[in-house]
Parts: structure tokens; sequence; C-alpha cells
């Protein structure tokens, strides 16, 4: 240990630093010294963005905290001064506010890359569930900080989600108001929601983030082949479709920095209320507890969750079941068992899953932006079964399956739904019902029976040794 | 993998421009353009919203000098054109202070049965179309405390503020059952005139709801344009360091 000391002492300012604290150990071991896969593509981008996002939210926020006033009374009026009278105060909310759907737009496709390429596959479970925690901890920032402002969308959409609560039996009304610290929305709810926005709910995400990061540092990338490059080692122990993070990975981030940004600016400069997808008109209204709006619709990075919210008729069940969407995310690292990692050697069944799912998100999302109409609530319980069917075919792709297993199993998920339409059947409305029933069923039909005929389309295929290019 | 980018690209462009405003008005909307970089445009928007609006509708969020700065009005400007209130020492408002009015809401709500809205943000959260059709749509309503109406808000409890300008309008049902607006007594202004009125007011509203919004395209293009020399740089050193990656 001494002689270790005195080597160490010969590097002038680093050599000190480092006989006190493992600066270049750490250095090497995360950037310089860490091997990752060379065959990164697109979707292994969207890490470092999300770090990235990250800052720009820490940094804009710890400036807005300086002019905002978390006051029921002020709040609204100190969003426009810092609109208005602070020096660039603009640019910094603006990047505040679009930096929160840009933080979705990247973790969602983080997210992705993990089920495209099974990353979240032994020895990955870990890193996968600290990012679960991450995006769920990140959900609850979002919504603190959207009461912020105090704008009539604020106001109600906080009073919808905060009142999700009040269905759990028997403590639900109670504990709304514990959480509201009011028995309305108030003040009181403001300056606790501005606490864990600010500082409570920013260090949690910080301390999962590290986590995150050294679970995966632990083990090692994942890459687009899903082949681990840690098997094959040369002679110096050191992988050989590895290469170094630093200077390879930083240098090619930059990149990524770079289209990402003028992605950013662009929506920052040229259009920050996207439509009112980011910023929505009615929240230039001061929040007013005696007018309800119209219609109060989350934040569209919510919306999917929402819409399984709304797909269910009894409020509990339907809390339960938005719970379960965000929950069943936890699980995927065991419902998926197939040891093939990398959607490339998936079978075309896995492949046609989870397209759908994409699909089967994305129009959730839609759909929760929208008033209900009958159309509209037909089509949304329709998606909120395919979602978590999902998660159940995820499971089925495991390994390739028996024609008998699938064509029961298949029956018997049909029976379900199919025994719920028929107690729920209306003349008056049964074309638009029985259109809807196809949806599920020819999502099931293609990914569970036709490999029963088409045997190629339920295989997965060989993974190679090394990586492809 | 591009089937699958494809997919999600076009999903997002599918739900991206979609427009989220409340249920709307139950007329269709007069589409208007405005160009809130139209110095005089704003000028005479500003001189009909201090001559007319102002004193019911304050600007709650604004500074009167800002509002001179942007509009290249002096301070002397300012003060003779703008400000008609005095501070609680009984002085002339400062041209600093923010634009509100004389008007209570106590009074505002015994004189109209609701308290006049504040204007800064309005034309965010209802759009120029909707002020520039709600502007020109009020007609001659018996049923009304204030004897008139208006086809984009109905039983608004505001009357029509600018009728010495336009006139007054009654609202006929024609042959196909199609309601129209006729003007039955005429203003000081013709129609034509008085449309393009209506359009500097609703600039000068547009400036308010985001007095930056010249500025921030201005400088959006500039970040832009540096953005794009950033990346060019990162991907000619991406791709000098990665020459010996295969």
């Amino acid at each position: 240990m001494a002689g270790n000391t005195a080597d160490k002492i010969q590097g002038g300012v680093l050599g000190w630093v480092d006989a006190r604290f493992p600066l270049s150990q750490l250095w090497n071991e995360h950037l310089a010294q860490y091997y990752a896969p060379k065959n990164f593509n697109f979707w292994y981008y969207f890490g470092s963005l999300a770090l990235l996002v990250l800052v720009i939210q820490i940094v804009t926020g710890i400036f807005l905290t300086m002019f905002f006033k978390p006051d029921a009374e002020l709040a609204f009026a100190s969003v426009e001064y810092i609109m208005r009278d602070v020096e660039w105060g603009w640019l910094i909310r603006y990047m505040h506010s679009t930096g929160a759907s840009f933080f979705f737009v990247v973790v969602y496709l983080h997210m992705f890359r993990a089920l495209l390429y099974g990353s979240y596959k032994k020895p990955r479970e870990l890193i996968w569930i600290f990012g679960v925690l991450i995006y769920i901890v990140l959900m609850a920032e979002a919504f603190a900080g959207y009461l912020l402002p105090w704008g009539q969308m604020s106001y109600w959409g906080a009073q919808v989600i905060v009142n999700l609560f009040a269905t759990i039996p028997y403590i639900g009304p109670d504990l709304v108001t514990w959480i509201r610290g009011d028995f309305l929305l108030s003040d009181a709810t403001l300056t606790r929601f501005f606490a864990l926005h600010v500082i409570a709910l920013p260090l949690v995400l910080l301390l999962l983030i590290v986590a995150h990061i050294i679970a995966l540092h632990e083990v090692g990338s994942n890459n687009p082949d899903g082949v681990e490059i840690k098997a094959n080692k040369d002679e110096n122990g050191l992988p050989r479709d590895g290469i170094r993070f630093h200077p390879y990975y930083t240098v090619k981030d930059l990149v990524g920095v770079g289209v990402f940004l003028i992605a950013f600016f662009a929506v920052v400069f040229f259009a920050p209320e996207m439509g009112g997808l980011f910023l929505k008109p009615a929240n230039m209204i001061p929040a007013d507890p005696l007018v309800t709006p119209d219609l109060i619709p989350p934040v569209w990075y919510f919306t999917s969750f929402y819409s399984v919210l709304r797909a269910v008729p009894d409020p509990f069940l339907g809390v339960v079941a938005m719970g379960a969407a965000v929950v069943v995310l936890f699980f995927v690292p065991w419902i998926d068992r197939n040891p093939v990692k990398s959607i490339r050697y998936r079978s075309s069944a896995h492949k046609l899953n989870l397209a759908v799912f994409v699909v089967t998100f994305v129009v959730l999302g839609y759909l929760g932006l929208q008033q209900v109409t009958a159309f509209y609530g037909e089509l949304t319980l329709r998606f909120a079964v395919m979602y978590f069917l999902f998660f159940w075919l995820l499971w089925f792709h495991s390994r390739e399956r028996s024609a008998v297993f699938s064509l029961v199993s298949f029956a018997v998920l049909v029976g379900i739904y199919s025994f719920y339409d028929y107690t729920r059947f209306d003349p008056a409305n049964a074309q638009l019902l029985l259109t809807a029933w196809l949806l599920p069923t020819a999502y099931l039909f293609v990914t569970m029976v036709v490999p029963v005929f088409a045997r190629n389309m339920g295989r997965d295929r060989p993974v190679p040794e090394r990586v492809t290019a | 993998m591009k089937p699958l980018i494809v997919i999600l690209s076009l999903a997002v462009l599918a739900t991206g421009p979609v427009s989220l405003q409340a249920a709307g008005p139950s007329v269709p909307l007069d589409r208007v353009t405005v160009d809130v970089t139209d110095e005089a445009s704003l000028q005479r928007g500003a001189r009909l919203y201090f001559n007319y609006c102002i004193g019911c509708h304050s600007v709650q969020y604004m500074r009167y000098n800002r509002v001179g700065q942007d509009l290249g009005l002096t301070e002397n400007q300012v003060i003779e054109s703008m400000i008609f209130t005095t501070d609680e020492d009984g002085e002339l408002t400062a041209p600093g202070a923010l634009i509100t009015n004389a008007m209570t809401p106590d009074y505002g709500e015994e004189a109209f049965g609701v308290e006049p809205p504040d204007l800064t943000l309005t034309a965010r959260v209802r759009g120029e179309d909707w002020l520039y059709t709600f502007l020109r749509s009020f007609y001659l309503d018996e049923a009304r405390p204030l004897g008139v109406n208006n086809t984009v808000f109905e039983n608004v409890g505001m009357p029509n503020p600018l009728w010495d300008l336009q006139g007054w309008q009654e609202k006929q049902v024609d042959a196909n059952g199609d309601t129209r607006l006729r003007v039955i007594e005429s203003g000081s202004m013709s129609g034509p005139e008085y449309d393009r009125a209506i359009r500097d007011l609703v600039t000068f509203l547009s400036y308010l709801g985001e007095p930056m919004q010249i500025e921030r395209q201005r400088i959006g293009l500039y970040v832009l344009g540096f953005l794009l020399a950033f990346l060019g740089l990162a991907y000619l050193l991406k791709k000098e360091y990665w020459k010996d990656v295969h």
C-alpha cells in the first residue's frame, strides 16, 4: 500500500490528487478503459442524451428557482415575470419546459432500445430495474413540476391525478387530504410540490442514475447483436469486440449531441408550445378552483397510461390497471425468458409483437389526449388490452411453442375478452364492438396461431459468436 | 431495424401536429394572418387598445415602457398616449409600472356580470383567429342586458366597445339556414377598414402574449446555424477517431 502511494506521488497535481482520491482510477474505469462493444448503433445515443437533458433541466431549473415564487398568489405572475422581465428568462423557461418533454422522448427511446436488444436480460436485470425506478421518479418529478406554473391545466391536471388516490378503498379520501395538505388543492399543495420538485425527487433521481451507471459498468454494455463481448478476450484480457469508451464513444456521442440539440433548440426557438403538446394554451389562464376546463388531458408523456385508466369503467380498478401497466415493466427480465437477446435473431412473430407494441403505445397516447366518445372509448379498451397482451406474448415467445399450447392459449385469451364483450353487448353499437374485437384477435392470431402453420415465423435464428460490424 | 424506425417516426409524426384546443366555438372562425414584425400595425393596434380596451382589460404582466421600446415609441409618447392612471401617491403611473387599470373586480362584476379578464395572454389561450372573429361578431340582441350578443361567445358579458367604428350588426338567417351578420347602422369605418383595424388589434394582442417571439426566432436561426457547424465538426472528429476501428 505504501509503495503504491509512493508511485503515484510522482505525477504532479494529478499524482497528488490520486494519492488521496481515486481520480485516475475512476476516469479509467468509467471512461478511458471502459470497454464498450464497437457495434453500437443509432439506438445507443439515448443514454448519454438522457444525461444531457438531465443537466439541462438541473441548470435551467436552478435559474428558474431564483425567480419563481412558490405561492398560489404569486406563482403564475412570477412565471410571466420570468418570461418578460428576467434577462433571457424566456429562453431558460422554454428550455426547461421543452426539456421536460424531450426527457421523456429520450427515455422512451432508451427503454425501447432495451426491448429491441434484450438489454434487460441476465446479467443486466438490475440495470433495467434501476431504469424503471428512474422512469417512475421522472414521472413524479414531471408531475410535481407541472403544477408549479399554477395555470388552469396545472391545477386541474393535478386535481385529477391526486384524486386517483381517492379511489383506494377505506383510506383513499384521507390519503388525498394528506397528499394535498389541505381539503382542496391549494397553496399548501403548491409549496410541497415545489419542495418535491426542486430537491427531494431530483436527489432520488441522481442517486438512481448513479446506481444505474454503476450497475452498467459492472456487467458491461449489451449491443445490437446481444453477444457478450467479454466472452471473447485477447491475450491482454481485453474484449476483441470492445473499444474504449473514451475517446471512441465520447466523440461519437458528440455527433448525437449535435443532432439532439438541433432538434431541441428548433422546438425551443420556433415551436415552444409544440402545437399545445408541450405547453397547453389553457395553462396560460391562472388556476381557478371554480372553473373546470372542458377537457383535462395530462401532458402527452402520461397519456398512454391515462388511456389504460380510462379503459376500465370502475375507477379503482382503472387505477389498478394503470399502476399495473407501469409495474409490469419491473418484471420484463423474467417475463421474456428467451435466451436470444437481440431482435436481430429473434423470430418474426416476436418482431411483429414489438412493432404492434409501439403502435399500441402511440395510439393509447393519442387517445389519452382526446375527449371520450363511443368510438374512442372502444378503441381505448382494445388497445389497453393489447398493451397487456404484449407482455403475455413476450413470455409466450420465450421459446417455440407447441401447436396445442398455441391454439389452446389463443382460444382461452380470445374467450376471456369475448365473454366480457358478450356481457356488455348492445345491438345499438354491435358493429363498432365487433369491428374493434378484431384488433386484439388479429394481433393474437398473427403472433400465436400463424406460427403454428408457418413454423419459420415462430423460430429464432442462430446468434453469431462475435458481433457483426 | 429500419422498419421499426419508420413505424416509430410515422407514429410520432401522426400525433405531433394535433392541435389540442379545448371545445371550440360553434361558428367557424375567420382566418387572420398577423405580422408581429410590422411596427406600424402594432402601433395602430396599441392605439386601439389604449383608447378602447384598457379601461376594462388590464395587461398586468407587461410594462408600459417595454411596450414603448418594442413598438418604437419614445418615453414621452408612452406617457402621453398609454398612461391614464395614477399611483398610490396620486402621481401619474410610472412608465416602468405594470399595465393595470382603475377597474376593481367587484365593479367589473357588478357592471358586466363577470370580471373583465386580463388580456396579456389571451392571444395564446384563444388564438388569433378566435380574437379576430370574436371582435367582429357582435350583434344587437334585445334579450341581453346590454343589448348586444356575440356569435363566437354566446351570451358574453362584454358590449361592443368598438361600435362607433364598426356600427351595429344584426343577425340574419338566410334561406339555407346559415346565420349571417349584417351591418344595419354603419360606423365611422367601412367593413374592410374595420377588418384591418381589428387585424392590427389582434397583432398587438399577439405581441402582448409573447413579446419576445420575434427575438426568439431571430436568435434561433443563429443558434441552429452554430449547432449545424458544431455537428459538422463533431462528425469529422468522429470519423477521424473511428477510422482505425474495424
